[in-house]
């Protein structure tokens, strides 16, 4: 039986076993593949996604827990594509080939909305179950505190 | 010139195969060409016999299929004014999506808002070598992707002028259109580009290049990456996101074992999960592996996550073969024992056994480095469609033509009716110069009847059947005189040779890893015998960034930081004396008969590049500054990829052995630069990767089978172990100079200078990668 999820706002009925992985579920039932597969096991962060607006790994999230439920991928950050940390990602070059990129910016968006003024300290907790094989880390960590930075100057 | 953008993305049909071959077909083939001329092996069986006859080429001029600098390949206009120019290369992080096409914009005087990139397919013929590999990309290339936008630029000016009946001396072109001087009349590109494709492509000798004063794009850092935003919004697609309708999804077993095969197998238990529509075996190959599939059983779905649930119910039972025993603990004993027992010279300058015997003092140690796995974000994964005679394939891989050449030769077609797609990358790191994957796909769909087949690999597989680092063994000593100056060097480096994946009776270093800073040392020591006895490969070893350069430069540069401690001194001072006075060196003098194939009088060994690196990474980072307790700086430089590169890390040790890396600075002198945020931006990733190797990464074997499944056991650099501070210094360059790499040779320097500056902080040397938690206490 379909597994009905919201993703990005809009209601899907996902056709895939309950116990499929919500990652293929959304990379191949629902067809967004900004969500990515680098694991399987919740060491790397690649798949992260927000299940009613929290951070999980859908690697290892079975569908049916998000029944019901409202998930957001990387597709339905923002609208437009222009959440301030999309707009600091691209302005401090933050990546290298990109692929963890999704999964880095889902982690720091989970952030951001927890707290809107990270310390160095707080970067590094919410950021340390996500791999960067390039190693842009110190790029991601300046991109987090310029988005913050835009985030408050946009409320203000 | 205005090629559009369609026909560069169809087959080539103009690939007449004049490369009738074979296993030299291959990334970084050319090395191997090069060995086999040299008596070396046999591998260029099947290469045209006149190649070999031909003189040595060097640079681009040395890859297979060489350089193409024509407009005709690499540029587009449309009559909106849209330049689309092809990039060639690979994407993998590097930024040669933006690098590539910026050098043609600027030459073209292209307005880069109205500029596109369009990726090429696999076609040599076309566009000129297409391997991204051994940090060649924009030394090779800079100069024909020059003439391409050049050439270009001077066929819109003839078009003007034929249109304006003024003499072409006249006009002039300038951001996006072209100017009559005398009058003030202009013309957009977009109105020429239908005139402008008509005229004849101007002779490379009559083009008109820039003075580097004019560039608008080359060296000013001031573009974004042209995949900047599609990743930021999760709209770049790799190979893995490869969708196409009627597909299927495959998973393989393979064998756990190197040279091993599957015995039997049952696929009556994987046929019951639902969605699991074959189970296919694929035939196994012997070793050598060369680039082919290493066999095994194949699980077919209508989804990934099905395939993954078949492949565990599948029964197989191995035979493991020759390999079975492998064990990398027992192997690193036996590297030691080669180690401490003479083996082929291939140095030998002065007299080191005279030397060493009047010596004030003779010092030794033994350096470790085990093997290492890529570990690209993105695992292998590739898709293939066969139907009406011709074969589709899309995925991410670092040698194009090579994927095109065998998937073609395993499906008994011609390379002209196989097309290869060329995704973003998730990763290379030379893991994607060899697409075995894509044969696994090509082997399936052809199974299928041609269907659309992705393979995808788990991380489990991709940990599991690697092409691994090498593993091995550095066995130093120096004679040194009553100043502890060394006087006597001798090197004896063990490890498996990559050669060893294509010709299994190789079991002595090649040229191309001799020379990655073993045997190219360009020390003033006047007495220097480099050995290099015989190691067997009990797995399938390849190319990991900057390759050899990893233990060499560990070892060599961690001797160097003892022997400056043995005699009291400070490590940079005994560094740069060691190095010695500034001086060009020969290659060849140096026994280095490969020099990253480049030409050894364009690319001599310039101590005083060195030099260079080394004092400006010590004064940036402060060399000598008072240090809080338990910290210690530690310095390291290194010549790889025809680049100088100098790192100082500052460590930090707490009182329970818990590391941690406050700063680094790095100096880097790869001559002039195109894209200098990128030269930043490879010389940061290469220094969280090499913090990586120097700490955690261990691939290790037990009972021939790799021990290690995900990340938890592979560890690599999480943003907390990655340093907190990481300063790019880059020496300006001089564009009428023969440019260096960039992607690889950050990478050597970080393990030494890591080390070494855990010594200052600590006392405590490293000797065996990966440090772990040998800082303990």
């Amino acid at each position: 039986m379909a597994i009905p999820v919201t993703i990005n706002g809009r209601q899907q009925q996902l056709d895939v076993p309950n116990e499929m992985p919500l990652l293929w579920a959304i990379r191949e039932a629902a067809g967004l593949t900004g969500t990515k597969y680098a694991c399987g096991v919740a060491q790397c962060g690649a798949c992260t996604v927000h299940l009613d607006g929290q951070p999980v790994r859908a690697c290892v999230t079975p569908t049916s827990a998000a029944r019901g439920r409202r998930v957001t991928t990387i597709e339905g950050l923002d609208a437009k594509g222009e959440h301030p940390l999309q707009k600091a990602w691209v302005e401090e070059q933050v990546p290298q080939c990109g692929y963890c990129q999704s999964g880095q910016i889902m982690s720091a968006a989970a952030l951001l909305a927890a707290k809107p003024s990270p310390t160095d300290a707080d970067i590094d907790a919410a950021m340390a179950g996500n791999i960067c094989r390039c190693g842009t880390y110190q790029r991601i960590r300046a991109a987090i505190h310029k988005a913050a930075a835009m985030k408050k100057a946009g409320t203000r | 010139m205005n090629a559009p953008v369609d026909r560069i993305s169809s087959a080539g049909s103009d690939a007449s195969l004049d490369r009738p071959l074979v296993v030299v077909n291959l990334s970084r083939r050319r090395f191997l060409q090069g060995m086999s001329a040299l008596g070396g092996l046999v591998l260029a069986v099947g290469y045209p016999s006149a190649a070999r006859a031909q003189a040595k080429k060097y640079g681009a001029d040395g890859m297979p299929n060489g350089w193409v600098d024509s407009p005709l390949a690499f540029v587009s206009i449309a009559e909106d004014g849209t330049v689309t120019i092809v990039c060639h290369r690979s994407e993998m992080g590097q930024g040669v999506r933006t690098g590539m096409p910026m050098i043609v914009a600027d030459e073209l005087e292209a307005d880069w808002k109205r500029v596109r990139v369009a990726q090429a397919p696999g076609d040599e013929k076309k566009f000129g070598n297409q391997d991204t590999d051994g940090s060649r990309s924009t030394r090779h290339f800079f100069e024909p992707m020059r003439h391409c936008g050049a050439a270009a630029r001077t066929m819109l000016e003839a078009a003007a002028a034929e249109r304006w009946k003024v003499p072409v001396s006249e006009v002039e072109a300038k951001n996006h259109e072209v100017v009559h001087r005398p009058t003030g009349r202009r013309a957009g590109y977009g109105s020429l580009a239908k005139a402008a494709a008509g005229q004849p492509v101007p002779a490379r000798e009559t083009l008109r290049l820039k003075d580097p004063k004019q560039f608008r794009y080359i060296g000013k850092g001031q573009l974004k990456l042209v995949d900047g935003r599609d990743i930021a919004t999760g709209k770049a697609q790799y190979g893995i996101d490869t969708r196409l309708d009627g597909m299927l999804y495959a998973v393989v077993a393979r064998p756990p074992v190197y040279g091993g095969k599957v015995a039997s197998f049952d696929p009556a238990e994987a046929l019951k999960v639902p969605g699991v529509q074959r189970v296919v075996q694929i035939e196994d190959s012997p070793p050598p592996a060369h680039f082919n599939p290493v066999g095994g059983v194949a699980v077919l779905a209508r989804n990934t996550w099905a395939a993954m649930q078949g492949r565990k119910a599948l029964k197989i039972t191995w035979d493991d073969g020759p390999n079975a025993s492998y064990d990398s603990s027992a192997f690193k004993t036996s590297l030691e024992e080669s180690a401490r027992k003479p083996g082929k010279v291939v140095r030998n300058d002065g007299d080191f056994d005279a030397a060493v015997a009047k010596a004030a003092r003779r010092l030794d140690a033994e350096y470790y480095v085990p093997h290492l796995a890529h570990a690209t974000m993105e695992p292998p994964a590739a898709t293939v469609r066969i139907a009406n005679g011709k074969c589709e394939v899309w995925g991410g891989f670092q040698s194009p033509q090579a994927t095109r050449d065998l998937v073609a030769k395993r499906l008994g077609m011609s390379a002209d009716d196989v097309t290869v797609h060329v995704t973003l990358l998730g990763g290379g790191f030379g893991r994607k110069s060899k697409p075995d994957y894509a044969i696994e796909a090509a082997v399936l769909s052809k199974a299928v009847d041609g269907k659309p087949v992705k393979v995808t690999w788990t991380r489990e597989d991709d940990l599991h059947n690697s092409y691994y680092h090498t593993v091995s063994v550095e066995h130093l000593e120096a004679g040194v005189d009553a100043q502890g100056k060394p006087v006597a060097w001798l090197h004896r480096s063990v490890a498996p040779t990559i050669i060893s994946t294509f010709n299994p009776a190789a079991k002595n270093e090649a040229p191309f890893e001799l020379g990655m800073g073993v045997i190219n040392v360009p020390f003033a020591i006047p007495n220097v015998r480099i050995e290099n006895p015989e190691a067997v490969a009990h797995t399938r070893i390849g190319w990991f960034r900057s390759v050899s350069n990893i233990p060499h430069a560990f070892a060599v540069q961690s001797f160097v930081a003892e022997l400056a401690a043995a005699a009291g001194r400070d490590p940079k001072d005994f560094l740069l004396e060691v190095i010695g006075p500034a001086r060009q060196v020969s290659p060849e003098t140096l026994g280095d008969t490969w020099n990253h194939g480049e030409s050894p009088e364009r690319y001599p060994v310039d101590t005083g590049r060195l030099r260079r690196v080394v004092e400006t990474a010590a004064r940036q980072a402060g060399w000598g500054r008072k240090l809080p307790k338990g910290h210690g700086l530690g310095i390291a430089g290194h010549y790889s990829f025809v680049s100088y590169i100098a790192a100082v890390v500052e460590a930090a040790v707490d009182d329970k052995g818990q590391l941690t890396i406050p700063r680094v600075d790095i100096a880097v002198d790869c001559g002039a630069t195109v894209n200098p945020d990128r030269v930043r931006s490879q010389m940061e990733g290469a220094c969280v990767m090499g913090v990586g190797a120097a700490t955690l990464g261990e691939i290790s074997f037990k009972s021939g089978r790799v021990e290690q499944d995900n990340f938890h056991a592979y560890e690599v650099t999480r943003m907390s172990g990655a340093p907190r501070e990481i300063r790019v210094h880059i020496i300006p360059g001089d564009y009428s100079k023969p440019m260096g790499g960039v992607g690889e040779p950050g990478v050597p320097p970080i393990p030494p200078a890591l080390c070494n500056a855990i010594f200052a902080a600590t006392g405590k040397r490293i000797r065996r990668l990966p440090i772990r938690d040998q800082l303990k206490v």
